[in-house]
């Protein structure tokens, strides 16, 4: 037995923790995920490798509700989110038994924190390999939120961010193009941004939309499909309105 | 002296409980809702030790919310009353619950239902059924007028009648009770049957 308590996470001798930043490399090689805070709404979307022709859709949902008004989406290792999920909605109704109040947003984050910075630092253990972007209205003023948390047990609150697969380059389009939004206009801007590193197309993304009133929603195909389709028009218009005044002078 | 009962109908069931909260000779409260909402398409009317009751059921509530968002289904209510007595019969030889419970849901694919649930851990699924010294006068009352497929009004008279016999015929009968429904369109609050409100105390 005194074989398996030996710490896995260990310091390197310049201060680094190898298993956390493998660990970090497998969310890397996840599927995209981004997540966009809005006014009213708050926006989750996540690339969906092509399926298999013979497995039923239905049950890979990447966008899971931990609670009412509690959503997270996640890149890396699938197998490690199902547990750190199922952890995380048995806390999210243990703490309605015990205090007579959903959680907050931040208080289920970090609880989630928790749970990764504990396997990094018990023995016989290795770090979950999956960063999570959690997003929900606070119960009782309303306002969303949107977290990340990482294989190291860090998290902080944005405006909007993502994760996995070219996370950089989609963070990179977010900086630039992100302003306050609200409804249909941050929807939008989160399909904007996956489909910076995604296929076009309903098929290769899953988008969920949450609202105070109406709780988690995935997005049909083919409503994705009618937004896909607005936004290659509109970036068409752009690049002719780049085109067009210089032929006229 | 703590009066439950409830019935299969129509398409619904129906579940009262009176509403006291009795502690030796001290009335606490006369507005105590005992029938609780369990979700979307259930209710659990529980007698019994106050605080067992509120502590199990909310227990038994939170199990079968987070069943639901573990399996993106909800429980069908068999399912819901197996449960509850499986923790009922868990407890039973270590550290008892006293609750007695009636269950009534309501399934799209098997209509409405209702099962009774003493505290240990019997389960039967019955037509109507009833706990307390009330069961007494209940149960008589509903073999005689109680017939399948009743309508809510049939329904409601039937209650009723019970509410008044047993304040007419319980020497200790609790004085207001609250009546729920559950249908195809989920758990509700029917009425309440009030002989004594509570009088607001006037500013000082």
């Amino acid at each position: 037995m005194a074989r398996y308590d030996r710490a896995i996470t260990v310091f390197s001798p310049d201060g680094h923790l190898f298993q956390v930043e493998y660990a970090l490399e497998a969310v890397r090689k996840g599927n995209a995920a981004v997540g966009v805070r809005g006014t009213d709404i708050v926006v989750l979307g996540v690339e969906k490798k092509s399926t298999a022709k013979l497995q039923d859709s239905r049950s890979v949902r990447k966008i899971v509700n931990l609670d009412d008004h509690i959503a997270l989406a996640c890149a890396g290792l699938k197998a490690d989110a199902r547990v750190l999920i199922n952890k995380a909605r048995i806390e999210c109704q243990s703490h309605r038994l015990t205090v007579e109040d959903p959680v907050t947003v931040e208080y289920i984050t970090r609880y989630i924190a928790g749970l990764q910075q504990k396997y990094t630092q018990s023995g016989g253990v290795r770090p979950f390999g999956l960063s999570t972007l959690i997003v929900g209205f606070d119960p009782h003023t309303g306002i969303p939120s949107l977290y990340q948390t990482d294989p190291s047990g860090t998290f902080s609150a944005w405006k909007a961010n993502a994760t996995g697969r070219n996370s950089n380059s989609i963070r990179e389009f977010l900086e630039k193009n992100y302003k306050e939004t609200s409804g249909q206009e941050t929807i939008k801007l989160a399909i904007r941004a996956l489909l910076e590193v995604v296929e076009s197309g309903g098929k290769n993304i899953e988008v969920a939309v949450m609202t105070k009133e109406h709780g988690l929603r995935q997005l049909e195909e083919a409503e994705i499909d009618v937004i896909a389709a607005e936004i290659e028009a509109e970036k068409a218009a752009a690049e002719a309105a780049k085109k067009g005044p210089p032929k006229e002078t | 002296m703590e009066c439950v009962f409830g019935l299969v109908g129509n398409g619904f069931a129906i579940v009262a409980a009176d509403t006291s909260a009795v502690h030796s000779i001290l009335v606490h409260k006369s507005n105590e809702d005992k029938i609780m909402v369990l979700d979307s398409h259930k209710l659990v009317a529980a007698s019994g030790e106050s605080g067992d009751r509120v502590q199990f059921t909310e227990y038994i509530q939170k199990n079968v919310a987070l069943y639901q968002f573990r399996n993106g289904i909800p429980l069908t209510t068999a399912a819901a009353a197996n449960f509850t007595r499986g923790e009922l019969a868990t407890a039973l030889r270590k550290n008892p619950y006293f609750v007695n419970i009636l269950l009534a849901g309501y399934d799209k694919e098997t209509g409405p239902s209702l099962y009774y649930i003493d505290y240990i851990a019997t389960l039967h699924k019955v037509d109507k059924g009833a706990f307390g010294y009330g069961s007494y006068f209940c149960l008589s009352l509903m073999d005689r007028h109680y017939h399948s497929g009743m309508t809510v009004d049939e329904a409601i008279a039937l209650v009723d009648k019970c509410i008044m016999e047993i304040r007419s015929r319980l020497v200790v009968a609790p004085p207001n009770f609250v009546i729920k429904i559950v249908d195809k369109d989920g758990a509700r609050e029917y009425a309440w049957r009030e002989s004594v409100k509570d009088t607001a105390v006037p500013a000082a």
